[in-house]
């Protein structure tokens, strides 16, 4: 007889009597195996893809990464013996005194800057605008969208023809015209890519404050509309509280995709030009742990920007999420 | 306080416990295991090759293959283009890392060995017998270029593409300068033929070598221009760099010259700004001729030193074959790279790719097909005198340290051009004596 029909019966058909004798003994087992497992045991087995893609696509290289930072590190063929003798933070000083790498946490540090707002206001302010579209609502979503899609490689020639030397903005500016042009200009190439970047991605964010916007009863604009509030104040004291955890989360992934910004400097000043004006902490990773088999100097740098983007987001949350959480 | 539950506890060691053994496992330690060094160089069997993704290439690849395999049933060649990556060189090293290198890679470039050898991923082609003769015989002096510091040849030259002027005779035409002769004989008559260029509205980029800081864009701008300059100079000689110098900087000073006076552009060109007549003149080897042959009314000149000169030196811009650690039957390997690079399999290299084998005396090694191809007799001429990148650990960071100096100083103007190349001196040196 298996267990599940012995249990099944102590259940269904057995006497009280049998059942308050017999429970004594099974009760410590049975608590024993529902405390390891916990409540649910099944849970486990459902979240246990998740939790072995989490450990092994992002705990694990993480970790990894954290002990190639304290070592005199560089990838090898197998079998290769090599000493990899511990190294402190040795690491981390070579990386954080390089004025490359300063410069370049400075140039995200305006891309972000720059990127973050823009894209939350932009992207709050064009989503309510789609909200109350009637017509053409579809094309414009889609248009809006399409751009995150595309690949950058495609689009950054549309920029490139945009803002070169002799590009149609400049073309419209005339005399205006910077001079070194947007993207070969120092102080201009970082607030360029921060824009492409903006505009690349709208689309996504738009679309996240659209499902958030569904949420808002539209008996607080109605109420609101009663009292006489003007569409500026329903905007600012119904919608933009409404939808302040898709903005925490706006906030939040801005950061984190602008902080790993790569291929946008990578594409559209030729790596981080001009003379490394928009050179990103990521690019410099690429450059010294691939191109230049230094990955300890990379992953030292990487957990520095991975810590620097959790205290500025753990800030963010706290400015834009208010007391929500 | 939060408590974690029992099961989130084991979970939490096992998590630990799998990175622990990942980490050990990466560690690169653990015994030698396999075939030890001396029969693996003698072992036959079935071998991996990798070539380039150049249609021309991939044309020769597969009919080399084919030739090798009829010849040799057990010890068929299984050949592919490079993955694709970024570039073929961090394919090739991640393919080291996790051990699946082919034996071959007919296109590894001389920049990235030493690093490949600091992976322990290379074989000394010196450890087989005929190793050393044989590429001494084929390419003679010039290989002494691609000799490790440790004095061990771990790349066969193979062929290079000596880079040399190319201008639109089109665009000369119609800045009225004479296309047949151009004035190009000396660094001061590129000046101002880019000058007269760029003044007469024929084109609004006399030059536009690409100014993006990647490691490798000196080879095709100051680069050829310093060898022409210093008799062949590389960037470093006997660990020392050579660039912080009178011929370096009058280098240095002429496209400093072309920025300022906007003759080159300082944006980044997506594509080939010659092959679409966007610029008037560029620095390429004889790979382009295959490229502009129905696209540009071209010609091409020796890369012009400060001087007139009838021997000048130019860059290699090489492409090596060399043999991976992977390699299980790297006998096999050896043979093939041997047939490969055969006076036969040069000629169809050549006659495929338009690409010089690096071999002694190439314009009379196949003078039959320079007759009929008359275009690429000047590189022929010019393939026994050029500069390789210097076979140096941190090669690729030396390269870098350089490019960001030259972009800080001569493309952008936000430094001086002796302040730069000094201060990258410095630091090319000490890279240079790191292991």
């Amino acid at each position: 007889m298996s267990l599940r029909s012995a249990d099944g019966g102590a259940a269904s058909g057995q006497t009280a009597g049998e059942t308050a004798g017999r429970a004594p003994e099974r009760r410590p087992e049975a608590r024993k195996r529902k405390n390891f497992l916990g409540r649910q045991p099944l849970g486990l087995l459902f979240s246990a893809p998740y939790v072995i893609y989490v450990l092994a696509v992002l705990a694990f290289p993480l970790g990894y990464a954290v002990y190639i930072s304290f070592h005199d590190y560089f990838f090898t063929a197998p079998r290769v013996k090599v000493d990899r003798p511990f190294v402190g933070l040795d690491n981390y000083i070579t990386v954080l005194t390089d004025p490359a790498v300063q410069r370049s946490f400075a140039n995200i540090g305006v891309f972000l800057v720059i990127n973050v707002p823009l894209t939350v206001g932009l992207s709050l302010v064009l989503a309510n605008a789609l909200n109350r579209v009637t017509k053409l609502r579809t094309f414009f979503r889609v248009s809006y969208y399409v751009p995150y899609v595309t690949a950058s490689v495609a689009v950054v020639g549309v920029w490139l023809f945009l803002f070169q030397q002799n590009g149609l903005v400049n073309e419209l500016l005339g005399p205006l015209a910077p001079n070194p042009s947007w993207l070969v200009n120092s102080w201009l190439a970082m607030p360029t890519v921060a824009l492409y970047v903006t505009w690349k991605q709208l689309g996504f964010f738009i679309l996240l404050y659209l499902a958030a916007l569904q949420n808002i009863p539209d008996e607080l604009y109605e109420s609101a509309s009663v009292d006489g509030g003007s569409k500026w104040v329903q905007f600012w004291n119904i919608t933009v509280p409404g939808v302040r955890s898709a903005s925490v989360l706006v906030t939040l992934l801005a950061t984190i995709t602008g902080a790993n910004l790569f291929t946008e400097p990578y594409l559209l000043t030729g790596g981080g030009g001009p003379d490394g004006a928009s050179t990103s902490p990521v690019f410099l990773m690429y450059q010294k742990g691939i191109l230049q088999g230094n990955p300890d100097l990379a992953a030292a740098l990487g957990v520095v920007l991975v810590i620097g983007v959790l205290l500025i987001a753990l800030i963010q949350k706290r400015l834009v999420g208010g007391k929500e959480d | 306080m939060k408590r974690f539950s029992t099961a989130t506890r084991v979970l939490s060691v096992a998590a630990l416990t799998i990175m622990g053994a990942g980490l050990a496992g990466c560690g690169g330690g653990g015994g030698a295991g396999g075939s030890t060094a001396e029969s693996a160089t003698t072992a036959k069997g079935p071998i991996k090759i990798w070539y380039s993704n150049n249609e021309f290439e991939v044309k020769w690849g597969k009919a080399m293959v084919e030739s090798w395999n009829a010849a040799h049933p057990d010890e068929k060649i299984d050949a592919q283009e490079i993955p694709a990556g970024k570039s073929s060189e961090e394919v090739i090293g991640a393919a080291i890392t996790a051990g699946n290198a082919p034996c071959l890679v007919f296109n590894t470039a001389p920049v990235a060995v030493p690093q490949f050898q600091k992976q322990g991923g290379l074989v000394a082609l010196d450890s087989f017998p005929d190793g050393a003769q044989y590429i001494k015989e084929r390419t003679g002096d010039l290989a002494d270029q691609y000799k490790s510091t440790d004095g061990k040849m771990y790349q066969l030259p193979w062929k290079s593409n000596p880079v040399v002027l190319y201008y639109n005779k089109d665009i000369f035409t119609q800045a009225g300068l004479d296309a047949e002769n151009p004035k190009l004989g000396t660094q001061a008559e590129f000046v101002e033929t880019a000058r007269a260029l760029v003044k007469s509205g024929a084109t609004a980029n006399a030059v536009w070598p690409s100014p993006a800081s990647d490691f490798f864009q000196s080879w095709f701008d100051f680069y050829p221009f310093y060898a022409a300059n210093s008799q062949g100079a590389p960037l470093l000689k006997d660990g020392k760099a050579t660039f912080d110098s009178e011929e370096g900087k009058q280098v240095a000073a002429m496209f400093e010259t072309l920025y300022q006076e906007n003759l080159a552009s300082k944006e980044v060109f997506q594509g080939d700004a010659f092959g679409e007549g966007k610029s008037a003149m560029s620095l390429a080897g004889p790979w382009a001729i295959a490229a502009y042959k129905d696209k540009i009314n071209w010609g091409a000149v020796p890369v012009p030193g400060s001087e007139a000169q009838s021997d000048g030196s130019t860059f290699s811009d090489a492409k090596n074959v060399a043999m991976y650690s992977a390699c299980e039957n790297q006998g096999t390997a050896w043979e093939v790279m041997k047939f490969a690079t055969s006076k036969e399999q040069d000629g169809k290299l050549l006659a495929d790719t338009g690409q010089m084998p690096m071999r002694q005396d190439l314009p009379a090694t196949y003078a039959d097909y320079f007759a009929t191809n008359p275009l690429y007799t000047q590189f022929a001429e010019q393939a026994g005198r050029t500069v390789e990148v210097p076979n140096v650990p941190n090669s690729v960071e030396i390269w870098q340290t350089f490019r960001t100096a030259y972009a800080k100083s001569v493309i952008f103007g936000n430094e001086s051009v002796d302040a730069a190349f000094t201060g990258a001196a410095e630091k090319v040196n000490q890279l240079a004596a790191q292991k």
